[in-house]
């Protein structure tokens, strides 16, 4: 089951139907891009390899990322406001694990 | 060359005057700058919000103590400082005094992830206001301490902190702004780093870099430069947590 990770999400708290809303997120991952080299302990890759994000039941957003990405990614995307719901975030990591978060968007 | 040294030094010798010195926000990109000020863009908020939790994780809290965190709202402006027993205490090492006397707990420990969150948490409600710290009485011989280190030439290179932060501030090395040098944005998240890292750490990286010892984190040189540094920024906004390359 999906485990629970730091991250800060940042989205309006209100919004209006059919309004284009903002949605920030930063996630707390050190995304180990893999050491290996003469000299060095031989560390496997273990990055946050995507992100999808559902809205209201619907896939909203989806990211493939590589381990080019910095530590502790931002992501920034937009969406449309239909309905009230949640926003449901999940990562899934090299080996397997995955990770979710929600966040809920008032539509008025 | 002597007789120029000597005239830095007097230059320097009355409290670096404020108007050549500038926050460390404005030898910033504007991106970068702008993405310091938006904490829904801003890293170092992950561990603002680990520090604000721990502020009230246990039964003897910081929180039982000191009320709320907000409670600390300028406490950061003034640190370094010379606690009752005669010793420099920076926010860190007041943390850890905490911790081992009125808490009862084992010491954190330098650059350790829950000080550093800790420290970014009290920092941060001291985000914008002017530094201010005590540079007379128990404080003097520190501040003296730390201007003599300052103005001391170190390393391979033989290069005092001034020769990059006061004469060529404004002018890149290594692919960056050099500033003036100042503490006001640690704890600082930095780019380099992948990670929040604090002000000794940060110093170990100016010490590398013109091939001079690297002091130990929390060690009496670095803390006594702290004061100094944190003197040149009197009256210079609060930055912390900082972003930095």
């Amino acid at each position: 089951m999906a485990s629970p990770i730091v991250a800060r999400i940042t989205l309006p708290e209100r919004a209006r139907r059919g309004e284009v809303v903002t949605i920030r997120v930063l996630v707390r991952h050190p995304m180990e891009r893999a050491i290996d080299a003469p000299g060095l302990t031989p560390l496997p890759r273990k990055i946050l390899h995507s992100m999808r994000v559902t809205y209201a039941g619907a896939e909203v957003f989806r990211a493939e990322l590589s381990q080019g990405i910095t530590a502790n990614p931002y992501i920034e995307f937009t969406t449309l406001a239909v309905e009230t719901g949640d926003l449901v975030f999940e990562w899934e990591e090299d080996g397997g694990a995955t990770y979710r978060r929600e966040a809920r968007l008032v539509v008025t | 060359m002597i007789r120029r040294a000597a005239a830095a030094l007097l230059l320097l010798a009355g409290v670096a005057a404020a108007a050549d010195i500038r926050p460390s926000r404005d030898f910033l990109s504007p991106e970068l700058r702008a993405q310091q000020d938006d904490p829904s863009r801003h890293p170092g908020w992950l561990w603002v919000e680990e520090g604000e939790a721990l502020w009230a994780r246990g039964a003897r809290s910081c929180q039982s103590c000191h009320g709320g965190i907000e409670s600390m709202a300028g406490v950061a402006a003034r640190y370094p400082a010379v606690a009752t027993d005669g010793a420099l205490l920076n926010l860190e090492g007041r943390i850890e005094r905490c911790r081992t006397e009125q808490q009862g707990e084992a010491p954190f420990g330098y650059e350790s992830e829950p000080l550093l969150s800790l420290t970014a948490a009290i920092a941060q409600r001291s985000r914008g206001m002017p530094m201010s710290v005590a540079t007379d009485g128990a404080a003097a011989p520190f501040l003296e301490r730390g201007r003599a280190f300052y103005e001391t030439r170190q390393g391979q290179l033989n290069l005092a902190c001034g020769q990059c932060h006061d004469d060529n501030a404004g002018r890149r090395l290594r692919g960056d702004v050099i500033s003036n040098g100042l503490g006001t944005g640690y704890p600082a998240y930095r780019l380099e780093w992948n990670t929040l890292g604090s002000l000794h750490r940060r110093l170990r990286a100016c010490s590398l870099g013109v091939r001079a010892t690297q002091l130990s984190l929390g060690s009496p040189e670095y803390l006594a430069l702290e004061l100094y540094l944190a003197a040149r920024a009197q009256g210079l906004p609060v930055e912390a947590p900082g972003l930095r390359r």
